[in-house]
């Protein structure tokens, strides 16, 4: 279990890279909802944590690659594998990341 | 429609195969490759696969999956050599013809080259057998290495030489590289990343000729000057792949001429990726070959221009541990703002990057953006909604009298 960040720091429609290995990003939706996925965008060298927020759609920064937060599947090309998703927590305020959550079950 | 073939089997090609069975045609699909290989992913060839940190498999731009599901015939390592009048024949070098109802052009280009380039040690950087090439001869220790161009080739193939430790200059023949590009202001930012790389840059002088007989051994400039060389990149553009249609009916002028839906004077045959002149414009960048084949097989099963499309244009380019991205078009006389972030004492980017905007008549027009991905991706964004016309609009039917 890794702390992330306190809940107020992370803005509805912001993210958080985690610099783990392999670094995790950690989103908060324009809903409220948080979700984790791993930050390196699978197609090529990019961080999602630096993506653009839609829904619970996350859109790679350099080649529009997209992911679904919830499950981490590619929606779109040129991603073809999906990206493994984390379950996130929020304890006295902070906001901590699981590690190893399998597919489909990031909370 | 029965047979559709797609002439040129990288991005655009495989774009278009996919974009064909997405929108259900379920005939026959022959895809032409001149290279032997299977689609792959050129840009990482002058970064992570010269720097030996991608193989070959992290290049393929298919898995064995999906090039199942998409149910072709591939006809690889053979060229096209021509088009019949009416557009219902390719021809290929062996001698082979290939019937088709419908043909999508995606020939791509081809690295321009210099006269005497057949020397050993000299290269272009096109394809993944010009990389592999380069790669093994950037492997037999420390090279005086020549990048003959500063364009986005040159410069991002200086970057991978000076990082495996060999001696690099770049000569470029302009005062300043990138400048149709950027402009001088950002131009000069670039300049500076050589600089700041450890890269020698020759500005302001061309090349006379390469220097050797068997092996190349320097560089002639025109200002009289001679570079010792081991190794010499030719980095000076690429020449749309077009020649195989000379005699056909198509119009060709630095590309296949189509109109602003990839469609050609002959309904049946589309133009997508570098070698296609959409609406007057020909773009080599990776994400107009995977954008332009959606609007080109709509039209192409249609028979007619049902969809247009004229994206804003995007690329980037990692050089020297930099990530630049650029978003729009800049014409000579933009205004350029840095907005976000600084640009340091030695001209090269700040340690955090910076964001710049172009403008004209009071309006952004183009985004660059240097180590910004979000801040660049929001202006991105931005400019898409203010300068991008409607992706898709029903083109109106002009009244007949």
């Amino acid at each position: 279990m890794i702390p992330v960040c306190r809940l107020e720091d992370l803005p509805e429609g912001e993210s958080v890279r985690v610099a783990t290995t392999p670094p995790i990003a950690v989103f908060r939706t324009e809903d409220g909802e948080l979700y984790a996925i791993d930050d390196t965008c699978t197609h090529q060298d990019a961080s999602l944590s630096e993506g653009w927020l839609e829904g619970c759609l996350v859109e790679c920064p350099l080649h529009a690659a997209s992911f679904d937060l919830r499950t981490g599947e590619p929606t779109c090309l040129p991603a073809r594998r999906p990206v493994r998703t984390h379950r996130v927590t929020v304890e006295d305020g902070v906001v901590h990341v699981h590690l190893g959550a399998e597919e489909g079950t990031a909370a | 429609m029965r047979t559709v073939t797609i002439v040129g089997a990288s991005l655009a090609g495989l774009y278009a195969a996919r974009e064909l069975r997405a929108q259900g045609f379920d005939g026959r699909l022959v895809i032409v490759g001149a290279e032997p290989h299977h689609p792959y992913d050129r840009p990482p060839l002058s970064k992570d696969f010269l720097l030996g940190r991608a193989d070959e498999n992290r290049l393929a731009l298919a898995d064995p999956e999906e090039t199942a599901a998409l149910d072709a015939e591939w006809l690889l390592g053979v060229r096209a050599r021509g088009l019949d009048t009416r557009g219902r024949t390719v021809l290929l070098g062996d001698g082979r013809t290939v019937s088709t109802d419908g043909v999508v052009i995606a020939t791509g280009a081809a690295a321009r080259r210099l006269p005497g380039d057949s020397l050993a040690g000299v290269h272009t950087l096109r394809t993944l057998d010009d990389a592999r090439a380069l790669r093994a001869d950037l492997t037999r220790g420390p090279r005086r290495v020549v990048v003959i161009g500063g364009g986005f080739i040159g410069a991002e193939t200086a970057s991978s030489c000076a990082r495996l430790g060999h001696a690099v200059t770049v000569v470029e023949a302009a005062p300043l590289p990138l400048v149709p590009q950027f402009g001088a202001r950002m131009a000069a930012v670039c300049a500076a990343l050589h600089r700041r790389g450890g890269v020698e840059l020759v500005t302001g002088t061309g090349v006379a000729a390469l220097r050797g007989t068997a092996t190349v051994t320097g560089v002639d400039l025109t200002d009289g000057r001679t570079l010792p060389a081991d190794v010499v990149i030719v980095g000076i553009g690429a020449v749309p792949h077009t020649s195989w249609l000379t005699g056909s009916a198509l119009a060709l002028h630095d590309g296949v001429l189509c109109d602003d839906g990839c469609v050609t004077a002959l309904p049946q045959v589309v133009a997508v990726g570098d070698v296609a002149r959409a609406g007057g414009t020909r773009a080599e960048h990776w994400t107009s070959a995977t954008e332009q084949p959606r609007v080109a097989v709509t039209n192409l099963l249609a028979g007619r221009t049902l969809t247009t499309a004229r994206p804003v244009p995007y690329f980037w380019s990692d050089q020297y541990g930099c990530r630049i991205q650029f978003a729009g078009r800049y014409r000579e006389g933009d205004t350029v703002h840095v907005t976000e972030g600084e640009i340091a004492d030695d001209g090269a980017p700040g340690a955090s990057g910076f964001l710049a905007r172009y403008e004209r008549d009071g309006r952004t027009v183009a985004v660059l953006g240097v180590d910004r991905p979000r801040a660049f991706l929001r202006a991105r964004r931005a400019l898409q909604r203010t300068e991008g016309r409607p992706d898709e609009r029903r083109r109106v039917a002009p009244a007949v009298l």
